[in-house]
């Protein structure tokens, strides 16, 4: 059993327009030690997924329904204070901005004892050495002196290094990190992602990353998921989809990268945008931008305006994609008859 | 090399290609830190002294523009490339230096005679969500620079021109008559760009102008410029870091470090081989889709305050290459044989291949 599964995850938000759904069917599972990539454009329910492992939605918003189970244990329904001896302690998390999770006004070793205190019966002395212990392994100069530093002193980079070691210091097994290096500039972030993969190998730590950029997903990630308008529609070993996108929006986001196209040719673009949660197209969220609703001799195919395309398997991968099933159907029947 | 590479392929005659549209020279923006006149009074040693502080944004930049061209300035947070894209829009005064314009100096130019200047150079923000008026309609903030411009324009020859550039940035007719809010960011980019080139503009200002978008959005709108820049020969300043962007939108490429540039070169060059160490150093930190592990360059530290300047190179605490010389004198760009300017003594004395 893995460490970490998710089973058709529900998140509802209950607005006074009515009720928006910002999760559905959402299905994943982490193993320990593994490294997994939620990957999708902003509203496509990334954050909320991985805000949700934690209960960590605020009002409206709400667990409707599915369930989180880990290590055994199921943590929706679970109450604050069960909750919090899982949270930070074997669940951490590391958000975008670095500036607004650390508290101004607190040293950075004060913010970093009342992390250990909160869950471990610790002398103040023995918090304060592994604060520094930690601060040394994200390779921070000088760590001794940060820990009297208030976050305003540090750049950067350097306090998502310290967010870093916050996340690490109760030695947990999983850390969910949320757009960790959006933030920051190209040098600084290639640093932070090689740190942070480093430090998630050495301690066999599993790690969520959510992001959009699918460059940091190639290189820091093992598996993937592909969400969009709050579902997962692709998901499987990343270097597979990164070499051969299965699902029709999968293809256009990595076919609208720059890097896809000839220098000064048109890019690849998809066109129209994400739908709002509030009004989702019919069928497939994505048909009204999708270039393969027809068939191959270009008849419509109804099921994408009208059913909720399931995932099919193809190769070690997950889509939920009419076309893709359709694709796999009539390899199928051919194979099964020479074999008969 | 670059002359021909830049020539748009179509309309405009070979000599309008060689021709420099702005020329930067020596350009330096300082900002104070220290508040007014009394702000700056310390007492200090029983005396009272006047002490001020500055950040350096801009510490003396060359650069050349040419017509047709989209020059890409880019680097990190802090380099100064956005304080240059608005000293050059005139919407901040540089504190030395000189901006020519079609052979005219304008950085001294007064507000009045600045105007017509004002309507062949546009810019367009990052944040369309602060960059259009919430109050205006979307008819009403593209009516707007053209009445500014066309003052004896009738108002048909007005939504006439309206009509014309909504069509052509593909924002449909029927938006005019709503609000900012009601649009997407790719939606609302798409007006702020409609909005610059409703004055028919032959030079545009782009800071970070895709940043704020998502993946599938920024191939849209960058779609977009390259369109409006082959139907109406328009010259690009574009300004961003991110260096998959510029790879395959500009023609040349400006590196800036610490308000410094530290290589210029046409964006082929500079992406097959980077000179300058900063330049590798970047380049080889974007996350790429192909190989597994990046071998990336690490640099030693951050990025120095630019409050006090390092001596010489700007770069030398970071750089692996650095001796005495870059920790005492400011290199200077020096051209190349691959089309390129590089400012690096290592390069210069040819310690760096």
């Amino acid at each position: 059993m893995s460490l970490l599964e998710v089973n058709y995850l529900d998140v509802r938000f209950a607005l006074r327009r009515g009720e928006v759904q910002a999760l559905r069917d959402v299905c994943f599972s982490l193993d320990r030690g593994e490294r997994l990539g939620i990957v999708g454009e902003s509203g496509a329910g990334k954050s909320v997924a991985a805000f949700s492992l934690l209960n960590l939605i605020s009002k409206p918003g709400y667990i409707a329904g599915g369930s989180i189970r880990f290590d055994g244990q199921e943590l929706t329904g679970l109450s604050d204070r069960a909750l919090r001896r899982i949270r930070g302690h074997r669940i951490s998390m590391i958000f975008q901005d670095p500036m607004m999770t650390l508290n101004p006004v607190l040293t950075i070793g004060e913010q970093m004892i009342e992390c250990l205190k909160a869950h471990r019966r610790i002398a103040r002395r023995e918090a304060r050495a592994i604060a520094l212990r930690k601060l040394e392994q994200v390779q921070i100069p000088s760590p001794e002196a940060r820990l009297d530093q208030y976050p305003h002193e540090l750049s950067g980079g350097m306090r998502q290094r310290v967010i870093i070691a916050i996340a690490l210091l109760l030695d947990p097994d999983i850390i969910v990190a949320d757009e960790p290096t959006t933030a920051l500039d190209v040098t600084i972030q290639a640093e932070i992602m090689a740190l942070l993969l480093e430090l998630c190998e050495k301690h066999n730590v599993g790690l969520i990353l959510i992001t959009h950029d699918l460059g940091v997903v190639s290189q820091v990630t093992q598996r993937m998921l592909v969400m969009y308008a709050g579902r997962v529609i692709e998901q499987g070993p990343t270097r597979e989809i990164i070499n051969d996108p299965q699902h029709p929006y999968t293809q256009g986001l990595m076919n609208a990268l720059p890097q896809m196209a000839t220098p000064g040719e048109r890019l690849n673009q998809i066109p129209g945008s994400m739908p709002s949660l509030d009004n989702l197209p019919s069928g497939c969220a994505f048909h009204p931008r999708c270039a393969f609703t027809r068939h191959p001799d270009g008849s419509e195919r109804p099921s994408c305006r009208c059913q909720v395309p399931e995932f099919v398997a193809s190769g070690n991968c997950q889509v939920a994609c009419h076309m893709v099933a359709e694709m796999i159907e009539r390899e199928r029947i051919p194979a099964e008859e020479t074999t008969r | 090399m670059t002359a021909t590479a830049i020539a748009p392929s179509h309309k405009a005659p070979a000599t309008d290609a060689d021709r420099t549209l702005l020329e930067i020279r020596g350009l330096e923006k300082r900002f104070s830190l220290s508040g007014d006149f009394l702000e700056q009074l310390k007492f200090k040693g029983g005396r009272l002294v006047r002490e001020q502080k500055f950040v350096h944004a801009i510490n003396g930049i060359d650069l050349d523009i040419r017509r047709g061209e989209a020059l890409c300035v880019v680097g990190e947070s802090g380099c100064g490339k956005s304080t240059v894209a608005r000293i050059v829009m005139g919407l901040i005064h540089p504190s030395g230096g000189e901006i020519h314009y079609d052979g005219t100096r304008i950085d001294d130019l007064s507000t009045k005679s600045l105007m017509p200047y004002r309507r062949r150079m546009q810019m367009i923000f990052q944040n369309p969500y602060a960059s259009l008026n919430p109050r205006m309609t979307i008819q009403q903030t593209l009516e707007e620079p053209i009445r500014l411009h066309h003052p004896d324009w009738n108002r048909q020859q007005v939504a006439d021109k309206v009509a014309e550039v909504m069509h052509s940035v593909g924002v449909a007719p029927d938006w005019g008559k709503r609000y900012g809010h009601e649009f997407s960011g790719g939606q609302r980019q798409r007006i702020a760009i409609a909005r610059a080139l409703a004055v028919d503009p032959e030079f545009i200002v782009a800071d970070e102008p895709i940043s704020a978008l998502d993946v599938s959005i920024q191939a849209q709108v960058l779609n977009l410029l390259m369109d409006a820049q082959q139907q109406r020969n328009l010259t690009y300043l574009f300004i961003t870091h991110d260096l998959a962007v510029v790879e395959h939108f500009g023609t040349r490429v400006a590196v800036m470090y610490l308000g410094r540039v530290c290589e210029v070169a046409p964006t082929a060059t500079l992406f097959a081989t980077p000179r300058h160490p900063y330049t590798r150093a970047l380049l080889s930190a974007i996350p790429r889709l192909e190989d597994d592990r990046p071998q990336h360059i690490r640099l030693k530290g951050e990025v120095p305050t630019p409050v006090n300047l390092p001596s010489g190179c700007v770069f030398h605490a970071r750089c692996p290459h650095a001796n005495a010389r870059c920790r005492e004198e400011v290199p200077t760009l020096i051209a190349h044989d691959g089309g390129g300017r590089v400012a690096c003594h290592a390069i210069e004395e040819g310690r760096l291949v």
